[in-house]
């Protein structure tokens, strides 16, 4: 037995009730609340959304040439974009499955809406490549069916691994949050109010009534899921690096790709994760669900993936340095003093000094700090797709075929429609899905009481 | 005790002591009790075992630890099927890169061989997650019998509470041990809020 000063702080603060918990969750989603936050976030993700529909109209009318893309720099904010949102989309996954799997109990709060996020970041990145073939109504061709072309994708191509990838990837999120959700809209049915809502929820929930078997085999199904998703959310990024990895150009061609971008796209994706939960806990009175500890935990994993993007930025250097290369070592120089050497300085500062302040417990148990720097972590992160994309391809080889780039207003509308895309739809998941998983929760609340459904005896370490 | 749990002398049991239900229960889905904590629907479902029912089955708002366990509901199958989907995933994506590659459509890319299997590899990874993961959800939808619109307990006084605080045990009127007023007693002896009997 361990003594109880030993103890790790609590996960949810003493006090919680099965009753309590499916209120307060229940409770954002029904009755209707009328907050005029939901109202002005909603209304912006909205007014961005006809952002990127008239960009993307504008886009399929005129061509790729409306974005900023040329002959060197060929990929632009596109794929740079792509990046980015997949990176972000890969913390829903890892909170949900890794952490499922390593039994860390407090990932239970924050899941639902990491693995919300998780999907709406998927959705925002694969607009980016289908919108950068040019021709986005034949994007099928990339799928390997029986076609009177008689014509296959080439399958030693990472491009169509990654069409693979992010299409798995997307299903599967999409099936863990789903069956994740199933015990919970049977609960929303149970509370509906009004005919339309039980039947809505009625009809997600698939008939759940909580049965002892069917809880069996619902735990045995999730935890193969995790124990699925778990190498498939490393196998994603992995992916996308190899699209850069197994191209020749220099700054690219580097076998330390596939780790290091696993690792920059869960620093990224935990950027995110606190983006959202420290309003969502503000405006919607969640602290003593998603507590300073959640916080506090997802900085020090913010912390070990940043510490594992810089020694990729290290080792990056020191092999353009060592290989003796000269087209290896003008890409290290060209990235610190060339045109663009702003965007490497913007990353070392947010990607590699900025972290170092998690190291203190007072700055990762700082809200307001922890927003602040979570902003910059993700501009850090966006400037390093930056860096990888532009100025490997802008200064390849020969000096004849070298560029630059300019973004055009149509690719920063496209980026900004984007993030409209992911506000809107999150806003409508917060409104019409509890956000929080209730079922998890109760556990936890038995578990949290020490198995017994009295208060605790021992006083939280860190009320908020 | 444990003797009753014997099918072979449950079924001899049965061929002596099996008598015409009384009317009343015709009409019954089973006889339900609600507990308020999970401990106690825990104890009432290892003492139901205890006493020879086996048409029992618990509704609870999460998953309780060791109650399937005290129903005598150990393998779900689950893993099994899984295991099925993961490997149909794996050979028919590793059989339909291959198939591409080296008999539909030959294509020398870089002098490397038409079976290049390595290259095959992500793709076949990404089908058998994809195969178990289809099979994760549809193998678990389909064993617990789902979707299902109605189902009698739906119908039992308070059982919307079972989605969210409360803890409901019901033996069905199916079972051949089932008898009214004896199941009316042993429920109470466990000491739930109430009982409750479930129409058809």
């Amino acid at each position: 037995m361990i003594d109880a000063d030993l103890k790790p702080p609590p996960v949810l603060h003493p006090g919680q009730s099965l009753e309590s918990v499916t209120n307060q969750i229940t409770g954002l989603v029904m009755p209707r609340p009328i907050q005029r936050t939901w109202i002005i976030g909603f209304g912006i993700g909205s007014v961005l959304i006809m952002v990127l529909g008239y960009s993307v109209c504008w886009l399929i009318s005129q061509g790729v040439g409306v974005w900023g893309i040329n002959m060197p720099v060929a990929w632009g904010f596109a794929i740079v974009n792509f990046v980015w949102w997949i990176g972000i989309g890969h913390a829903g996954t890892f909170i949900s499955a890794m952490l499922l799997l390593m039994r860390q109990d407090w990932r239970t709060s924050i899941n639902r809406f990491a693995e919300a996020m998780t999907l709406f970041a998927v959705a925002c990145a694969g607009m980016f490549p289908l919108l950068h073939l040019g021709r986005p109504w034949v994007f099928y061709w990339l799928i390997p069916y029986p076609n009177t072309m008689k014509l296959w994708p080439q399958f030693r191509s990472p491009l169509v691994w990654d069409v693979f990838a992010v299409g798995t990837y997307l299903t599967v999120s999409l099936i863990f949050w789903y069956v994740g959700l199933i015990p919970d809209f049977a609960t929303m049915r149970d509370r509906a109010k009004t005919k339309p809502a039980w039947l809505i929820y009625g009809c997600l929930s698939l008939g759940w009534r909580g049965a002892s078997r069917h809880w069996k085999r619902y735990q045995t199904a999730y935890l193969l899921l995790a124990g699925l998703a778990a190498p498939l959310v490393i196998s994603v990024h992995s992916v996308v690096g190899m699209d850069f990895a197994a191209a020749l150009v220099p700054g690219w061609h580097s076998t330390i790709f596939p780790p290091y971008f696993v690792a920059g796209a869960i620093l990224s994706g935990f950027a995110m994760v606190l983006t959202l939960a420290i309003p969502l806990r503000a405006i919607y009175k969640l602290q003593n669900l998603v507590t300073l500890r959640h916080i506090d935990n997802c900085a020090k994993l913010m912390l070990i993936t940043a510490l594992i993007v810089s020694y990729g930025y290290g080792m990056e250097l020191l092999a353009g340095w060592y290989s003796g290369n000269p087209f290896d070592s003008f890409v290290s120089q060209n990235r610190m003093f060339g045109p663009y050497a702003w965007s490497w300085w913007t990353i070392m500062t947010c990607n590699v000094m900025v972290p170092q302040f998690l190291w203190f417990r007072s700055i990762r148990r700082s809200v307001p700090t922890m927003f602040f720097i979570c902003i910059l972590i993700q501009i850090g992160m966006w400037t390093e797709r930056f860096v990888i994309v532009i100025t490997s391809l802008h200064r390849e080889f020969m000096p004849s075929g070298w560029g630059a780039y300019e973004p055009t207003r149509f690719d920063w509308s496209t980026l900004l429609g984007t993030m409209g895309f992911f506000l809107a739809g999150f806003f409508l998941f917060i409104r019409f899905i509890p956000m929080i998983s209730m079922s998890e929760v109760r556990e936890l609340v038995h578990t949290s009481n020490g198995g017994r459904h009295e208060p605790t005896d021992f006083e939280p370490k860190y009320v908020d | 005790m444990a003797a009753v749990t014997n099918p072979l002398i449950l079924s001899r049991n049965m061929s002596t002591e099996a008598t015409p239900k009384p009317p009343d229960t015709q009409h019954l889905y089973g006889l339900a009790a609600r507990f308020g904590t999970p401990q106690a629907v825990l104890a009432a479902a290892r003492t139901i075992n205890q006493h020879g029912y086996q048409r029992v089955e618990a509704y609870t708002p999460y998953a309780v630890k060791g109650l399937a366990e005290a129903l005598q509901f150990h393998a779900t199958g689950i893993p099994l099927i899984v295991l099925a989907g993961g490997l149909l995933g794996c050979l028919g994506g590793f059989l339909m890169l291959w198939y591409a590659n080296v008999i539909s459509y030959p294509l020398n890319i870089g002098g490397k061989p038409l079976n290049s299997w390595p290259a095959f590899i992500p793709i076949t990874f990404e089908m058998t997650v994809l195969g178990a993961s289809l099979f994760s959800l549809f193998g678990c939808l389909a064993l617990n019998g789902l979707p299902q619109p109605y189902h009698p307990m739906f119908k039992a006084p308070r059982f919307e509470l079972a989605t969210q605080t409360d803890f409901f045990l019901c033996i069905e009127a199916s079972d051949p041990r089932f008898n009214l007023a004896a199941l009316h007693a042993l429920l109470e002896s466990t000491g739930p809020i109430e009982i409750v009997e479930v129409p058809w």
